[in-house]
C-alpha cells in the first residue's frame, strides 16, 4: 500500500515537473545560482538544488553530481563554488559551469559543502529528471542504461514517468527492463514481481538473461520456477539467434568465396585451364583500388566517398587486360596439357607477386573505406557489418551478370560453342583463339572484381592471393565443373559449414575439416556436385 | 626372383648413376674431414650438410619422379611426406635431448614443458628409439599415402582434381602443425637437437657420416626406382601415365599400380625427409607449405620428368642456384624462379637431361621415347558448360 502510494505521489510529481520542464528549458543556470550552494544549512542547499534543477541546463548535472559525491567545495577566500579533486596533497579545481581550470589550493582553503542522505536522494531524483526526461535522445538511453545497472529503487517513480511518456521503443525496452529489475528488488507482491519476470523474459536479450540469473538467488522460493522458465525461454531464443547470427556469417563468408572462385569458375571450369595465378589477379585487383584511390586523393579527394565505384571498372579492366596478355603469351601454347599449363601459371604467380612487391613493397598499403560501408546494421538479434552486406550485394551482382554474359550475349555463345566442341564451333567461321582470349580475360577480370570487394576486409598485400587461391579451387572443384550455379552452391555451403564450425573446434581445426572433408567428398563425387553428365565428361 | 629384378634394374645409367653417388658419399667428408685446412680441395665444414641438404632434396624429387615421370599423377603434396619423415626423424632426435633441454626435463621436450604438458602425448611413445623412429619414418608417409591413394584411384580422382587435392591435403597439415595443442611444437617446430644414436650432430664427423648416409639411401632409391621402371609394372605404369582408360580397357589394374607407386613414392620421400632434418637441424611446419611441394615439381621438371637422373640433376642444380641467388639477389630470387616455371614448359618440356638424350639420339635411329607424357583422356579434353536451352 505505501509503495502504491509514494508512485502515485512521484506521478504526480513528475507529473509537474514534466509540465515544468519545457517552460524552463530555455533558462540559464549561473554561477550565483552555483554559489548559493555553499551557503547556508541543509534547508538553504535543496532550495538552491531546486533553483539550478528547474533551470533545466544540462550542465548542472555533473555540478549536483559532484555535491552528492561529496567533490564540490566552496573556495574561502572568495566564497565561489569549485569541483575540487585531490592531486597529491593539494586539490586542483575546477569550474563547475564551464570545467575551467582553476589551479590548486591547499585543503585549508576550502570548505566542502555539507551533504546527507536526504539530499543525495532529491539530487538523484533531479538528476534522474534531467536525464530520463531529456530532450536528447542519447542522454536518455544513457541514463536509463545506468539505472538499469543500479538499480536503485528510489528512481522508480522516475522511470515509470519517464516510461510513460518515452517514445523511442529501444529506450522504451532499457526502461521496462529496468522497472521490472526495480520490481523484483522491492518488496512488490507476488504478482507484481511475476508480471515483471514475464516481461523480462519478453525482452529475450543478453540484458534480460543477466537480470533473471541475478534474480534467481534473490527472489522468494514461489517464484523461482518463473524465473527458470524465462531463462530457459530466452536462452531458447538466443539459441535460435545465435544459429541465425551463424548463418548470416556463413552466408557473408560464402560471399566472398563465391566472389574470389567465379572467376576461376569461368577459367578453370568453362576453360579447363588451371590458373594457379587466379590468386595474383584478384591482388592486382585490389592493388588496382589502392592506386585509384591514391590518384583521387591527389587530383579528386571529393570523389574519395566513390573510390569503389571508380575502382570496379578499373580493376576489371586491368586485370582482364592482364588476363589477355597472359592467354596470348603463354596459356594458348599449352592447351591440352593441364598440368603443364597449371606449372606455368603457378611461375606467373610468383612473377606478379614479386613485381607488385618490388613496386609497392612487401607492406600492407592502406585503402579506405567508404562512409557507406563502415558500421553495422542489426536485425533483430544480429549484427551484420555494412561492408560485409555489400560485398553480399555484390557478389551477387557479379554472378548474376556473369551468368547474363554467358547465356545471353555472342561471346558468351561463342564461349560455351568453343568449350564444347572446338573444331566444330572453328568450322562455323567462329573465331577461336579470339574467344579463348576474351574468356580468359573475363576470368581474370571477375577475380579482379573480387579484388576491389577484398580490399574492404583483408590486408591489401602482395600476398593477398595466396590466401584465396586453395579456398576458390575447393570452391570449384566442390560445386562441380563447368557449373556457375554450382560454385555458387559450393561457395555458400562451404561458407556456412566453416562459421557452424568455428564455435565447436575453432577456426582451424574447422578449417582443416573441411578440407577433409572436400577432400572424402571428391573421392564420393569425383566431379563435384553438380558433374556433368553424359560424353561432355570424358570422351 | 629379387636378384632377378636387381639384376635388371642395373641397366647402364643406374650403374652409372649409383657409382657416382658413392663416389660422392665418399669424396665429399674425405675432402671435409681428411685433408688439411689449407689444401686447395678441402671442403669447409659449413659445405657439408649444405650438400647434403641438397642431396635429399634431390631424393624427394626423384620419388616425385617415380609418380609424376612414370605414372602421371601430378603429386602437389609431396612436401607432405617429406615433411612427415623429418617430423618423425625430428621427434626421436628431440626425445634424445634428455635433460639438456632449457627446462631440464628427461622426458618432456622443452615446448611441452612451455605448453604446461604433463605427461608425454601417447603418439610420441617409442620415439626414444631409433629404430622405432626409423620404422616410423617408413610408416607414417607410407600409410597416409596408402590410404589417400587408395581412396582417391579407386573414385578414379585423376589429373588436375588429383593435383589439387593433394595441395589441398598438405595445406590442411600444414594448418594442423602449426597448432600449438597438436604436440608438435607449433610453429616453432622441432629443433636444438643434440644427438643422434649418441653422436653429437653438430659434429663434423657425423655431418660426413650423415652426408654419406644421404648418398647412399640416395643411391639405393635409384636402385630401387629403376628396378620398379625397368620391370613390367614399370611398362604398365607408363602404359597407365599415356593412355588410363586403354590400360584398363586392356585388364590392367589401374588403381593398384597407381596406389603401389604413390606409396613408393611417398616412402622415399619420407626417408629423403628424416634425412634431411638431422642436417639442417629444424624441422617446422611451413615444411608443409603448398608452395614448396610445387617447388619439388620443378626441380623435376627442369630436370627432366620420367629419366630418373634428371630430377636429382634437376634437384640439386636449383638448390644450388637458390643458395646463390638469395644470397646475392634476394629480391630476384622469385622472378628467376617464376621464370624458370614458365620458360621450361614453354620451351624445355623434356627438361635437361631429356633434352640432352633427344640431341644425342637424334643420331642414332629414331626409337619410341616414352620421356614424354602424351595427351591422356578426360582431363586434356575442354570441358563443357551446360547446353543453352
Amino acid at each position: 500500500m505505501a509503495t502504491r502510494l509514494l508512485r502515485l505521489i512521484g506521478v504526480l510529481l513528475a507529473c509537474l515537473v514534466l509540465a515544468a520542464t519545457p517552460a524552463l528549458a530555455q533558462s540559464q543556470a549561473n554561477a550565483a545560482m552555483v554559489d548559493a550552494l555553499g551557503q547556508g544549512g541543509f534547508p538553504q542547499r535543496e532550495a538552491a538544488i531546486a533553483t539550478l534543477v528547474a533551470t533545466g541546463d544540462a550542465r548542472v548535472v555533473p555540478i549536483l553530481q559532484a555535491l552528492s559525491d561529496g567533490n564540490l567545495y566552496t573556495r574561502i577566500s572568495d566564497g565561489k563554488v569549485v569541483i575540487a579533486a585531490k592531486a597529491g596533497s593539494a586539490f586542483a579545481l575546477k569550474g563547475p559551469l564551464d570545467g575551467s581550470e582553476l589551479g590548486t589550493a591547499a585543503a585549508g582553503d576550502l570548505d566542502k559543502i555539507k551533504i546527507n542522505n536526504g539530499l543525495r536522494g532529491k539530487i538523484r531524483t533531479a538528476i534522474g529528471q534531467m536525464t530520463l526526461l531529456s530532450t536528447d535522445r542519447a542522454t536518455r538511453l544513457s541514463a536509463a542504461q545506468s539505472i538499469l545497472k543500479t538499480a536503485d529503487p528510489t528512481t522508480f517513480e522516475l522511470l515509470q514517468t519517464a516510461l510513460a511518456a518515452e517514445t523511442d521503443p529501444q529506450i522504451k525496452s532499457v526502461m521496462e527492463l529496468a522497472e521490472a529489475v526495480i520490481v523484483l528488488k522491492t518488496d512488490a507482491t507476488l504478482e507484481q514481481k511475476r508480471a515483471a519476470i514475464q516481461t523480462v523474459a519478453g525482452h529475450g536479450d543478453r540484458d534480460a538473461l543477466t537480470v533473471l540469473t541475478a534474480a534467481l538467488t534473490t527472489v522468494p522460493d514461489a517464484l523461482k520456477p518463473d524465473v527458470q522458465a524465462g531463462i530457459d525461454a530466452i536462452n531458447r531464443q538466443l539459441q535460435l539467434w545465435s544459429v541465425a547470427q551463424n548463418l548470416a556469417y556463413g552466408v557473408s563468408l560464402g560471399s566472398v568465396l563465391l566472389l574470389a572462385a567465379i572467376g576461376l569458375a569461368i577459367t578453370f571450369g568453362v576453360m579447363g585451364v588451371i590458373n594457379m595465378a587466379h590468386g595474383e589477379m584478384v591482388m592486382l585487383g585490389a592493388y588496382v583500388t589502392f592506386v585509384v584511390q591514391q590518384l583521387l586523393q591527389s587530383y579528386a579527394p571529393g570523389a574519395m566517398e566513390w573510390s569503389l565505384v571508380i575502382a570496379v571498372p578499373a580493376a576489371f579492366l586491368f586485370t582482364g587486360l592482364v588476363g589477355i596478355a597472359i592467354e596470348r603469351g603463354i596459356i594458348r601454347w599449352l592447351y591440352g596439357r593441364p598440368l603443364e599449363t597449371l606449372l606455368a601459371t603457378w611461375g606467373l604467380s610468383l612473377i606478379l607477386q614479386q613485381a607488385v612487391r618490388s613496386i609497392f613493397g612487401p607492406t600492407n598499403r592502406p585503402v579506405l573505406i567508404p562512409q557507406w560501408m563502415t558500421g553495422q546494421v542489426s536485425l533483430g538479434g544480429l549484427d551484420i557489418t555494412w561492408n560485409r552486406l555489400w560485398i553480399l550485394v555484390f557478389a551477387i551482382l557479379v554472378f548474376a551478370a556473369l551468368q547474363l554474359v554467358l547465356n545471353r550475349t555472342p561471346l558468351g555463345l561463342q564461349m560455351r560453342a568453343v568449350t564444347q566442341n572446338r573444331r566444330m564451333a572453328s568450322a562455323m567461321g567462329i573465331r577461336t583463339p579470339f574467344v579463348d582470349a576474351m574468356t580468359f580475360g573475363l576470368g581474370s577480370g571477375v577475380a579482379g572484381l573480387a579484388g576491389v570487394a577484398l580490399t574492404q576486409i583483408d590486408n591489401v598485400s602482395p600476398n593477398l592471393g595466396q590466401g584465396y587461391i586453395i579456398d576458390s579451387f575447393m570452391v570449384v572443384v566442390f560445386g562441380g565443373v563447368g557449373n556457375l550455379w554450382g560454385t555458387l552452391i559450393g561457395a555458400l555451403s562451404i561458407g556456412v559449414a566453416n562459421k557452424f564450425m568455428e564455435p565447436y573446434f575453432g577456426a582451424v581445426l574447422g578449417k582443416i575439416i573441411i578440407l577433409v572433408l572436400i577432400i572424402l567428398f571428391i573421392q564420393r563425387r569425383p566431379r563435384g556436385l553438380f558433374a556433368l553428365k553424359g560424353r561432355a565428361v570424358e570422351p | 626372383m629379387i636378384s632377378a629384378m636387381l639384376l635388371r634394374a642395373l641397366d647402364r645409367r643406374a650403374v652409372w648413376l649409383v657409382c657416382a653417388l658413392l663416389l660422392v658419399a665418399l669424396a665429399i667428408p674425405f675432402a671435409n674431414l681428411v685433408l688439411p685446412e689449407g689444401h686447395p680441395l678441402h671442403l669447409p665444414n659449413y659445405l657439408v650438410p649444405l650438400l647434403g641438404k641438397y642431396m635429399s632434396y634431390a631424393m624427394l624429387a626423384l620419388a616425385l619422379d617415380l609418380v609424376w615421370g612414370y605414372c602421371g599423377i601430378l603429386s602437389l603434396g609431396h612436401g607432405a611426406f617429406f615433411a612427415l619423415g623429418g617430423y618423425a626423424m625430428g621427434m626421436y632426435l628431440m626425445r634424445q635431448i634428455g635433460t639438456r633441454g632449457v627446462y631440464g626435463n628427461p622426458i618432456l621436450p622443452d615446448f611441452m614443458v612451455f605448453l604446461n604438458y604433463k605427461t608425454l602425448p601417447w603418439f610420441w611413445y617409442g620415439f626414444d628409439n631409433f629404430w622405432f623412429a626409423c620404422l616410423m619414418v617408413v610408416l607414417v608417409p607410407g600409410v597416409l599415402a596408402f590410404v589417400f591413394g587408395f581412396l582417391a584411384f579407386r573414385s578414379r580422382v585423376t589429373g588436375v582434381y588429383l593435383s589439387i587435392i593433394t595441395q589441398a591435403l598438405t595445406y590442411a597439415l600444414m594448418l594442423a602443425f602449426f597448432r600449438n595443442d597438436f604436440g608438435f611444437g607449433g610453429n616453432n617446430g622441432l629443433t636444438d637437437y643434440k644427438d643422434i644414436l649418441g653422436f653429437n650432430v653438430l659434429s663434423a664427423t657425423t655431418r660426413g657420416a650423415l652426408f654419406a648416409a644421404t648418398c647412399i639411401a640416395l643411391a639405393v632409391a635409384v636402385l630401387v626406382c629403376s628396378a620398379i621402371v625397368n620391370s613390367k609394372l614399370g611398362k604398365v605404369m607408363v602404359a597407365i601415365r599415356d593412355a588410363e582408360s586403354r590400360t584398363r580397357f586392356l585388364g590392367y589394374r589401374v588403381d593398384n599400380v597407381k596406389l603401389f607407386a604413390f606409396v613408393v613414392s611417398a616412402v622415399i620421400a619420407g626417408v629423403a625427409g628424416a634425412l634431411y632434418v638431422p642436417q639442417v637441424g629444424i624441422i617446422n611446419p611451413s615444411e608443409f607449405e603448398p608452395g614448396n611441394s610445387i617447388e619439388i615439381v620443378i626441380w623435376t621438371a627442369v630436370g627432366g620428368r620420367g629419366t630418373l637422373v634428371g630430377p636429382i640433376v634437376g634437384g640439386l642444380l636449383l638448390n644450388f642456384g637458390k643458395t646463390v641467388f638469395t644470397s646475392l639477389w634476394p629480391d630476384y630470387w622469385l622472378f628467376a624462379l617464376g621464370g624458370l616455371f614458365v620458360l621450361v614448359t614453354l620451351f624445355l618440356p623434356k627438361g635437361i637431361v631429356g633434352t640432352i638424350r633427344d640431341l644425342l639420339a637424334r643420331k642414332a635411329p629414331p626409337r619410341r621415347d616414352n620421356t614424354q607424357p602424351e595427351a591422356t583422356g578426360a582431363e586434356d579434353a575442354p570441358l563443357v558448360t551446360e547446353p543453352a536451352e
